[in-house]
């Protein structure tokens, strides 16, 4: 039972990420229906900026807080800024192409961004200085760090905020009616190029301060660490409905859970010995021959997304696509 | 009739699909008209009104508003200017609600008035404001007209370009629609209506464009094209 409250707690911190990482992919979709692959590559810069920063500023003193802040603060106009670059530059010229085209191009994208930062923080592992202190909590017997608490806290301050963003605002009833029918869009006299571009820099944005959590989180940042993270994000797009805003929510949160309790409880149930199957000189004495670890942790996005395209390839709350104008 | 002219269209010739289905149309609206333009399924109607508003290229002529060329001004433009069109088929945005649309139709708008005009088309269209929260996909096609066309106004035209609007109603509604056309046009805003319910048409314009094969082939007062015999014939369904 203990593990069963501490995965959960460790999978909605988890799951909360990749939920802020997914609305980057969503949001795109909607709007311009282009799975932007690169957009994984856009938290990485996020995380690698946020460290850069934060190392060379953590010798300095200051309350370890204000150095994460200002280390995000950095990190969030650069990746609004590749977001910017990346639809004005790579994108938007293929508006209107075949959709393969930009597809390819997002793949293209993804590799030049992932060298580039190669190429400015090179191949080793960036650390994440020692100046969090570990605080932990109690919750219902599971152990929950104030890292975990920032991390839960921020990521539903921000789904809160894009929420009353893409509902509540002029902007967002752009957004969404620009994704309906982009050209009635424009003769109410929305100007699309913009509010796509817009698109594009909040999802970076949020991709920023994703990556610098993902980075404090796990305690390193590295030049590829944007690819699996980025395809799990995207599973949890999909898993939610792409282009569905609601949906990525949902999607990443359901994912982190099941990524935390696979990890938890493959181990256990891929046990041999467990089932009597065994080879008996590794059970001899309550011995285990276990099959897959928790290192196979990575593998559950990819089987919940293999089985939501399979079962519901318009995922949980997909867009009925019959009802686009 | 004296007032100035708001639309003067001049030898537009527009291409649309590899076929060459506009060819050298020259019309103009004046200030205050209702000014139709009538013809057969595919006789190059909607595409020159797709051409007006930019949302086609012209390959050549020109098109002049309120005096200046706009070949060059972005779509987006037009309803600033106070040019606003209601597509064909309505284009509605399904998944907003139906105050959503309303609102969006004043999105080029940023004065204290928004609020006010949508409850003044909350009371020419009562039927809007029972399903304000409802998502448009859900309205009938009837209600989704008059939403395409309350939205429309709410940017407040000058010159209002509707496209088919009775298209794939029953005819009540299609009545319906063009005694709100008639009140939109006695409230002083002026209209290019494009239909292929010719007597209709004629019936609530000044003045009327016949166009065939993408050609004008006859213009005049609404009443005279009502008694001309070829249009008795060709568009009214009478023999002559």
């Amino acid at each position: 039972m203990d593990i069963f409250v501490q995965q959960l707690v460790n999978g909605l911190t988890l799951g909360a990420v990749y939920a802020i990482v997914a609305l980057g992919y969503t949001m795109v979709y909607g709007i311009i229906q282009l799975i932007n692959f690169a957009h994984g590559e856009v938290v990485m810069i996020g995380a690698m900026v946020a460290f850069t920063v934060i190392n060379a500023l953590a010798a300095g003193g200051m309350p370890p807080l204000v150095v994460v802040l200002i280390g995000t603060g950095c990190a969030i106009p650069v990746c609004m800024l590749a977001g910017y670059a990346m639809e004005r530059l790579a994108y938007r010229p293929l508006r209107n192409a075949p959709r393969l085209a930009p597809l390819i191009t997002a793949i293209g994208v993804s590799i030049i961004l992932q060298h580039l930062a190669m190429l400015v923080w090179s191949r080793n592992v960036m650390a994440f200085p020692q100046i969090i202190p570990l605080t932990t909590y109690n919750f219902l017997g599971a152990t929950i760090t104030g890292v975990q608490i920032a991390i839960l806290s921020l990521c539903f301050a921000m789904m809160t905020g894009l929420a009353l963003l893409v509902y509540r605002t002029r902007l967002g009833t752009a957004m969404r009616a620009t994704a309906q029918n982009p050209q009635v869009a424009r003769l109410m006299g929305v100007d699309v190029n913009r509010v796509i571009a817009a698109t594009f820099v909040i999802g970076a944005a949020l991709g920023a301060v994703a990556g610098v959590m993902v980075g404090t989180y796990y305690g390193v940042a590295q030049y590829t660490m944007g690819s699996v993270l980025g395809m799990k994000a995207f599973a949890a797009a999909v898993l939610g409905g792409i282009g569905n805003i609601p949906g990525a929510m949902i999607g990443g949160l359901l994912l982190g859970v099941v990524e935390a309790l696979g990890a938890g409880y493959i181990g256990d149930l891929t046990d041999l010995c467990r089932w009597g199957i065994g080879p008996e000189a590794s059970c001899a004495d309550g011995g285990h021959f276990i099959l897959f670890g928790s290192n196979y942790q990575d593998v559950f996005a990819f089987v919940v997304l293999i089985l939501v395209l399979v079962f519901r390839p318009s995922g949980l709350l997909g867009e009925r696509v019959g009802d686009r104008a | 009739m004296g007032f100035p002219v708001l639309l003067e269209v001049r030898g537009l010739e527009v291409s649309y699909g590899g076929i060459h289905a506009v060819k050298g149309v020259d019309l103009e609206v004046r200030e205050g008209e209702l000014v139709c333009l009538i013809g057969a399924n595919g006789a190059g109607k909607s595409t020159t009104l797709r051409a007006v508003c930019g949302l086609l290229p012209a390959r050549a002529g020109s098109v002049r508003y309120g005096g200046t060329d706009i070949a060059g001004v972005a779509m987006h433009e037009l309803p600033r200017r106070g040019l606003v069109m209601v597509p064909e088929g309505r284009g509605i945005f399904p998944q907003l609600t139906v105050q959503e649309n309303l609102a969006m139709g004043a999105y080029t708008r940023n004065d204290a008035g928004i609020a006010e005009d949508i409850e003044r088309r909350y009371e020419t269209f009562p039927r809007l404001k029972e399903r304000r929260t409802q998502v448009a996909g859900t309205l009938s096609g009837g209600e989704q007209q008059m939403l395409a066309m309350g939205r429309a106004l709410m940017a407040r035209p000058k010159l209002l370009l509707l496209d088919e609007p009775s298209m794939g109603l029953a005819p009540r509604l299609v009545a319906k629609i063009f005694e709100i056309v008639r009140q939109i046009a006695s409230q002083g805003v002026t209209i290019l209506l494009v239909e292929q319910n010719a007597r209709l048409a004629l019936e609530v314009a000044n003045r009327g464009y016949v166009m065939e094969s993408g050609n004008i082939t006859l213009s005049g007062e609404a009443e005279g094209l009502l008694e001309s015999p070829k249009v008795r014939e060709a568009y009214l369904g009478e023999t002559a």
